[in-house]
């Protein structure tokens, strides 16, 4: 296992420089530049700019003085926040983003499971449906129009929680955050279970467990809840990146200073590196949850661990 | 091995509870938000993020509202608007307005308890014009002597056109005359670093813990994407009327959150207002909705390197006449902003700005006229027009675009494109000059002068995106350079925007407000043209 583990880690490095070099030339590629706005600068000034952060070098040399640093570390300096280099806000925003993504991937595994498997178990009741209901309301309603409405109710009106996250200093400044970014994952893990569940309860083997005369309760305890996670620790993977992706949307409607609102106004900003610290954060990020789950599928499935 | 199997009835409640509290513990662990204190904190919303907080590195208005808070230049303005003495208590004028000497305070100290002197600003000044500095932002002093010289390579920043008279008098010596140049040094760019601070830090001198301010007050705190935290300078030499003790500067890009965030009652300022909600507030809160002009104008531009524009003058003529500014102004945006009728928006100071000859027509008249010229250009049933407009990405541009199609078609019967890019792409194929022949844009005002919206037209200016070359219009500009008596430059300015309306290279359609909502707790704060609110001069009350 711990084998496979490195040999996994060390097929990475390809993948990760290849994601490197091809965000680098996106960006490149990108009509504008990181200094462009509708103030053109006078040339004198352009050139001193381009010579400061080695614009006017040629693309491949660009490229070769990035890896070279990255190799070393050092992610380059921010073309935007001046003061600033891209490891350190990358390194500054990540236990936020990560603290908000872990607990909305926690809070939408209790709650997402227990749901799912409440509808499965009552399958065709009208708990069943209401859960499948909300469920489908959950999936369909983008996180952009749900976050700010939760704003206006929770906070606007009622004043119970804070608008913001930095509107407040205690752990109330999550709950917002956390339910925004669960509630789609709740609802797609709530209905990836029941319908797991359900499966796994018409497979041969519940059925002879229930011609022994065993009861519903045990099946399900005992020979039903394992397989009914398996195809849900394979979804743990794309659920995360898509926490990590959706923090995006919530970072920007709760101002939490996170990675996921540097993606897009990197990107907006033609802040070339960071645009790249942020790429690599990401792809690293997929490379390793992919890896985790994989091997948490292997742990929980005898089948592919003897493959 | 196998955890499912001890997931039993009473274990399942176990685990709940501690994922439970799992939940709860990581929530409440490294949390370094700013603490509440109640009378004696403001907080701010200052939109997007600045970029830097180096007086040389930043451009943005959202910087330079922090920058004005920890930093003080030789002026700067009162709540109205009127330029006061700051870092510089008294000035002479020398040599026709050639030569500025300003005698600094001498009470005036750093943050860490040293004085602020003239050799301060001397270096302040280079670093400033250094190329090796790569400032984005010079227009503050490049009529200095030799400063095009130094940030172009050609002459060392040694060179530059500033000495220290004595500790406290700074002497600047400009290429020519420069009737605004007291109003320039109200800009950061021309606020002083800390020379020990900077060669000890190099690029982080300005982020917390390394910054020396002299300024009211100095920086504690900076979470990139979250806030910028300031407390109270002790040593600023005015430090006995400054009245809120913290300022927390809040990064608000996106407008309708920075509004929940004062509705819940966590901002005391916004720094704008979104307009679909500005009704609404109007309505429900009108005591804390604060507009007032501002220096900046909202303008569709020609490609004048097109022949159909360029060749043309009364086809930009018609399309400019069939605009109805005040369906804009008033009915698409709707927050006070003014129906521009000329390119110098009104309340830029000792000047009156010009109007276009159609300005006070009523409405049919003018149709008839635009209709005329449009005719006149060559255009009509037989020859209809087809146009491309192009606009970056914003529900605003694209209610104002949309509004403006349909205004061209019902009038002068053209077809309009409508292309939305992303602002970046946008501007690159404004640049480019190829493709474009319509494009959106806006310019706001660096100084209180009408010189900085004319000059973005002239031909060698690299802010005219339009390509307009007029040989009329640029000699009356630099006449009035040339001028040292205000009233005759004034009138040359003006002139030479006669110029430039009747030309049309440029279609300004509204002139913007700037518009917050402030609230009924903040005291001190005054209606300003380029948007100026130092926090030293607000206070907090309780009363409402």
């Amino acid at each position: 296992m711990l084998r496979y583990a490195l040999l996994r880690i060390l097929g990475a490095i390809p993948t990760l420089l290849l994601v490197i070099a091809i965000a680098f030339l996106m960006v490149r590629a990108a009509p504008g530049g990181p200094f462009d706005s509708e103030r053109q600068l006078p040339p004198d000034i352009e050139a001193n700019i381009e010579r400061a952060y080695h614009l006017d070098e040629a693309l491949p040399q660009q490229f070769l003085r990035y890896i070279n640093g990255v190799i070393r570390g050092d992610l380059g300096p921010s073309y935007r926040y001046r003061d600033f280099s891209v490891s350190e806000i990358i390194a500054g925003a990540i236990p936020v983003t990560m603290k908000i993504g872990l607990l909305a991937i926690l809070l939408s595994m209790i709650v997402g499971i227990s749901a799912g498997l409440a509808a499965g178990m009552r399958k065709n009741t009208f708990l069943d449906r209401l859960i499948t209901g909300v469920a489908m309301i959950g999936i369909s309603v983008p996180v952009f129009v749900f976050a700010p409405l939760m704003v206006l109710v929770f906070a606007v009106t009622l004043n119970w929680l804070p608008a913001s996250y930095s509107g407040s200093s205690g752990a109330d400044r999550l709950l917002l955050p956390v339910i925004a970014l669960a509630l789609p994952q709740i609802a797609y893990i709530a209905r990836l279970t029941r319908a797991s569940l359900i499966d796994v309860m018409n497979s041969d083997y519940v059925r002879t467990a229930r011609a022994q005369g065993l009861k519903t309760a045990s099946i399900i305890r005992y020979h039903a809840l394992k397989p009914t996670m398996l195809p849900l620790v394979s979804y743990l993977g794309p659920a995360f990146a898509a926490v990590l992706t959706g923090s995006v949307v919530v970072e920007h409607v709760f101002g939490i200073p996170g990675v996921g609102r540097f993606l897009v106004t990197s990107a907006t900003n033609r802040d070339y590196t960071l645009v790249l610290g942020i790429t690599i954060f990401y792809a690293a990020m997929v490379i390793v949850l992919n890896l985790v789950v994989d091997l948490f599928y292997a742990f929980l499935d005898p089948r592919i661990r003897r493959q | 091995m196998n955890i499912f199997r001890h997931i039993k009835a009473g274990r399942a409640r176990g685990i709940l509870r501690l994922l439970l509290l799992s939940l709860l513990v990581l929530g409440a662990c490294g949390d370094s938000g700013p603490k509440p204190e109640a009378l004696s904190v403001l907080n701010r919303g200052t939109g997007d993020e600045p970029e830097s907080l180096d007086m040389h590195k930043a451009s943005s208005t959202g910087a330079g509202d922090v920058q004005r808070d920890i930093g003080e230049g030789l002026l700067g303005f009162t709540p109205d608007g009127e330029l006061r003495a700051a870092a510089a208590e008294s000035w002479d004028i020398l040599d026709e307005g050639r030569e500025y000497v300003f005698r600094l305070r001498p009470e005036a100290r750093w943050s860490n308890g040293e004085p602020v002197t003239a050799e301060d600003f001397v270096y302040s000044f280079r670093r400033l014009v250094d190329p090796a500095t790569a400032a984005l932002y010079v227009k503050s002093v490049d009529s200095i002597e030799n400063a095009s010289e130094i940030m172009a390579g050609e002459l060392l920043p040694e060179s530059l056109g500033v000495s220290a008279v004595s500790t406290h008098e700074f002497r600047v010596r400009l290429k020519h005359s420069v009737p605004y140049f007291l109003s320039l040094l109200t800009h950061p760019s021309t606020f002083p670093v800390h020379r020990g601070s900077v060669e000890q830090h190099g690029d982080a001198h300005a982020r917390a813990g390394n910054h020396v301010s002299n300024g009211a007050y100095k920086l504690v705190d900076w979470q990139l994407g979250s806030h910028i935290e300031l407390v109270r300078n002790d040593q600023y030499w005015n430090n006995a009327k400054t009245a809120i003790n913290r300022v927390i500067h809040y990064v608000s890009p996106e407008a309708m959150s920075e509004l929940n965030r004062f509705r819940a009652g966590e901002l005391h300022v916004t720094h704008t207002i979104p307009p679909e909600s500005f009704r609404q507030m109007q309505e429900e809160r009108p005591d804390e909705v604060r507009v007032s002009p501002s220096l900046a104008v909202y303008y569709y531009g020609f490609n004048m390197t097109k022949p159909e524009f360029a060749e043309n003058p009364k086809l930009r003529e018609a399309l400019s006449m069939a605009i109805d500014r005040e369906t804009i102004a008033n009915d698409v945006i709707g927050r006070g902003e003014k129906p521009a009728y000329g390119w110098v928006p009104d309340g830029t100071a000792n000047y009156v700005p010009r109007r276009f000859s159609y300005a006070d027509m009523p409405k049919q008249e003018r149709h008839k006229k635009a209709q005329q010229a449009f005719r006149q250009a060559g255009y009509g049933d037989q020859n209809p027009l087809t146009i491309e407009l192009r606009y970056n990405t914003s529900n605003i541009h694209q209610r104002i675009a949309a509004s403006v199609q349909a205004m061209w078609k019902d009038v002068l019967g053209v077809e309009t494109v409508l292309i939305k890019e992303e602002f970046q792409v946008m501007l690159a194929n404004i640049r480019q000059q190829d493709e474009t022949q319509v494009f959106r844009l806006n310019w706001s005002g660096d100084y209180n002068d009408a010189h900085t919206f004319l000059s973005i037209l002239e031909s060698d200016n690299p802010s005219n995106l339009t390509g307009y070359q007029s040989e009329e219009f640029d000699s009356l500009m630099s006449r009035a350079a040339m001028q040292t008596d205000p009233i005759h430059r004034n009138a040359f300015l003006a002139e030479a925007e006669s110029v430039l309306l009747g030309d049309h290279p440029v279609i300004p359609l509204y002139f913007y407000v700037n518009k917050s909502m402030v609230s009924k707790q903040v005291r001190g704060w005054g209606d300003n043209v380029l948007n100026y609110h130092y926090s030293q001069h607000l206070s907090l009350t309780t009363e409402e």
